[in-house]
């Protein structure tokens, strides 16, 4: 296959403190976002629709300006550089393929416009083409493609330019369950392949939790938590960010001595968490019906078969815990347990206002 | 089945078309027609040298009415394809008052523009002229190509040329590659109606051109008020050519697909 790109051409993005206001409504867009992503790195801006991740990325396309802040790739500031020659490639939620052009004529698009002799295009349309698995479509026309077709062949389009950012703006949504599998690991496949700085955008957890090396979680065009997929479940930096990863487990308490005061009795911490009213964290799956150090007694509530796992719903002392446990395990509705909370496995948040 | 149920209702649509065209021809080519024959009694071309005698002024008319109703047309297309994109693709502040603005002139009755400009022409050297019965014709075509325009530049056409943008065309080279042969149906479409706008303008013509620029609405109308039906059909039919001409053109453009073609929204997708 084609071999691994020289490190030069992918670049180092930065943002920095990046502002937009939607020029009807007044309303921010995007409030402040600052954030780097390495050479050849892939991050996901994920988030619910509307929370600016697509502002975020038509402003580093230059198709957007900033009402503030700055874009920078490799260190240089780009606001000045119109989009055509920024080499931000993009690919759309939706193909956008020209409909009055040929599958070659659309991949070849970029050249075109670079001015590349036909000689070279042609070659390079077809080694683009086979990237993506659709050698032998150069001759069709876009509506003769399945929606699947379609966006290979967008990605193909993007890709032929050598971008030094790749922009994806939810590219797989539009597809199927089955295809749209498939089609991550295809861009998984050239954006590694090729060393390309990749930005892509998602409202999918679990999608960018596949993708990215660095997920950019946004509400309301404010950045909650940039870290690696795991920290995420881990070590969550809000309520509202554990949430959205799927948390439930949350227990109030006061934190005196390194060790947190709740209605469960004194739960030990494997760090000190500062004094104050705090909210515990855990993940059902780290929750385990035993005896031990942080244990109590609960009364099972619920249990819901899965298939792979069974869910249990617990009540201790007015405290509902979620439990994720094997297959195997079949604790009895109403039964009373002993359920312990390992002290490596709480996290701390800091509680609201 | 269904197939031939279409031909035969476009057999139909034909011939409710081209009926009352038939008395026209008719006339054209009658010598003697009187009260209750059904066909003329005499027949004779002098309709037809009429139309096409050399040094005769429907060749001249003609000629200036294609000129005129052309250049409007082009031009209509040129100060409506910006003002059509910009409306049809960004929202800005006070749109509705820009197009309110945009269709003011066919409002207002030219008639009550026209006195004013015919003032402002005399004074610039231009009324009785070619040229200034070109830029008042203007005055009733640019709201209708700007609004058919409006129609034209859809969304999409504008994510199409973002798309071409970060692949590396300039915003020139993105209109001329990508947007124009989108809109190219929509475009042709909107020039068609300047131009018939224009082809059948009298009023602003006889204002501005005085007289002395004859277009064939002029011969037209100075031949139905007179009392020869003969060069009055003749005229007729030479006259309503180029709406044939742009029916059958519409209609290439509907056989090959919908009617959003023309309009070159482009099929939903």
């Amino acid at each position: 296959m084609t071999p691994t790109r020289e490190p030069a051409v992918s670049a180092r993005l930065r943002l920095e403190d990046l502002s937009h206001r939607y020029l009807r409504t007044g309303e921010p867009a995007l409030s402040g976002l600052s954030l780097a992503v390495e050479p050849g790195e892939l991050i996901a801006f994920l988030g619910p629709s509307g929370c600016g991740k697509t502002t975020a990325l038509k402003v580093i396309a230059g198709l957007l300006r900033p009402t503030s802040g700055d874009v920078l790739v490799n260190g240089r500031s780009v606001l000045g550089v119109p989009p055509e020659k920024r080499g931000a490639a993009m690919v759309f939620q939706k193909p956008l393929l020209f409909p009055h052009m040929s599958v070659e004529a659309n991949v070849g698009f970029g050249l075109r416009m670079r001015n590349v002799s036909r000689d070279q295009t042609g070659r390079r349309v077809e080694t683009t083409l086979r990237q993506v698995r659709m050698e032998g479509f150069a001759d069709r026309r876009p509506d003769e493609l399945s929606g699947g077709q379609q966006q290979r062949v967008a990605l193909a389009r993007a890709l032929i330019t050598e971008p030094r950012v790749l922009l994806l703006d939810e590219p797989l949504s539009a597809l199927d369950a089955n295809l749209r599998e498939e089609m991550r690991g295809l861009v998984k496949e050239v954006q590694r392949e090729g060393g390309y700085t990749t930005v892509f955008v998602t409202h999918d957890q679990e999608e960018a939790v596949v993708l990215a090396d660095r997920i950019a979680l946004l509400f309301e065009g404010r950045l909650q938590m940039y870290d690696k997929p795991q920290a995420f479940y881990d070590r969550p930096a809000s309520r509202r960010v554990a949430e959205f990863f799927g948390a439930t487990n949350f227990i109030r308490g006061r934190a005196r001595n390194g060790a947190v005061e709740t209605p469960l009795g004194h739960l030990k911490l494997a760090r000190k968490a500062p004094p104050g009213d705090v909210i515990l964290t855990i993940r059902p799956e780290a929750v385990r019906l035993e005896d031990g150090e942080n244990s109590f007694p609960a009364h099972v509530t619920g249990v819901a078969y899965l298939g792979t796992r069974v869910a249990c719903s617990l009540d201790a002392a007015g405290v509902k815990l979620r439990v994720a446990m094997p297959p195997h395990a079949r604790p009895r509705e109403g039964e009373e347990v002993t359920a312990r909370l390992p002290a490596g496995s709480l996290w701390v948040l800091e509680e609201s206002p | 089945m269904g197939k031939r149920r279409t031909n035969a209702g476009l057999a139909v649509v034909a011939a409710l078309v081209a009926l009352p065209f038939v008395p026209l021809f008719l006339w054209a080519f009658a010598g003697e027609w009187r009260f209750p024959d059904l066909l003329p009694s005499e027949w004779s071309l002098r309709g037809i040298v009429y139309l096409v005698e050399p040094g005769g002024r429907v060749l001249g008319a003609t000629l200036t009415s294609l000129l005129i109703a052309g250049a409007t047309a082009i031009a209509s297309v040129a100060v409506g394809l910006p003002a059509g994109m910009a409306l049809g693709r960004y929202e800005f502040r006070l749109k509705g008052l820009v197009i309110f603005f945009i269709l003011l002139p066919i409002l207002v009755p030219p008639l009550a523009s026209t006195m004013g400009i015919h003032l402002t022409f005399i004074r610039l050297g231009l009324a009785d002229s070619a040229f200034g019965v070109f830029l008042v014709h203007l005055v009733p075509t640019v709201p209708y190509t700007a609004i058919i325009l409006t129609s034209v530049f859809a969304k999409r056409t504008g994510e199409l040329e973002e798309a071409a943008r970060t692949l590396g065309a300039s915003a020139w080279r993105a209109f001329l590659y990508v947007t124009l042969p989108q809109v190219a149906p929509g475009v042709a479409v909107a020039a068609l109606f300047g131009f018939l706008i224009s082809w059948s303008q009298y009023v602003l013509t006889l204002l501005i051109g005085g007289g002395n620029v004859v277009t064939l609405p002029m011969l037209l109308f100075s031949a139905a008020s007179g009392n020869d039906p003969v060069i009055t059909s003749g005229l007729a039919l030479v006259f309503v050519l180029p709406a044939i001409a742009a029916l059958l053109l519409a209609l290439r453009y509907l056989n090959s697909g919908d009617e959003r073609e023309l309009l070159g929204v482009g099929k939903p997708s």
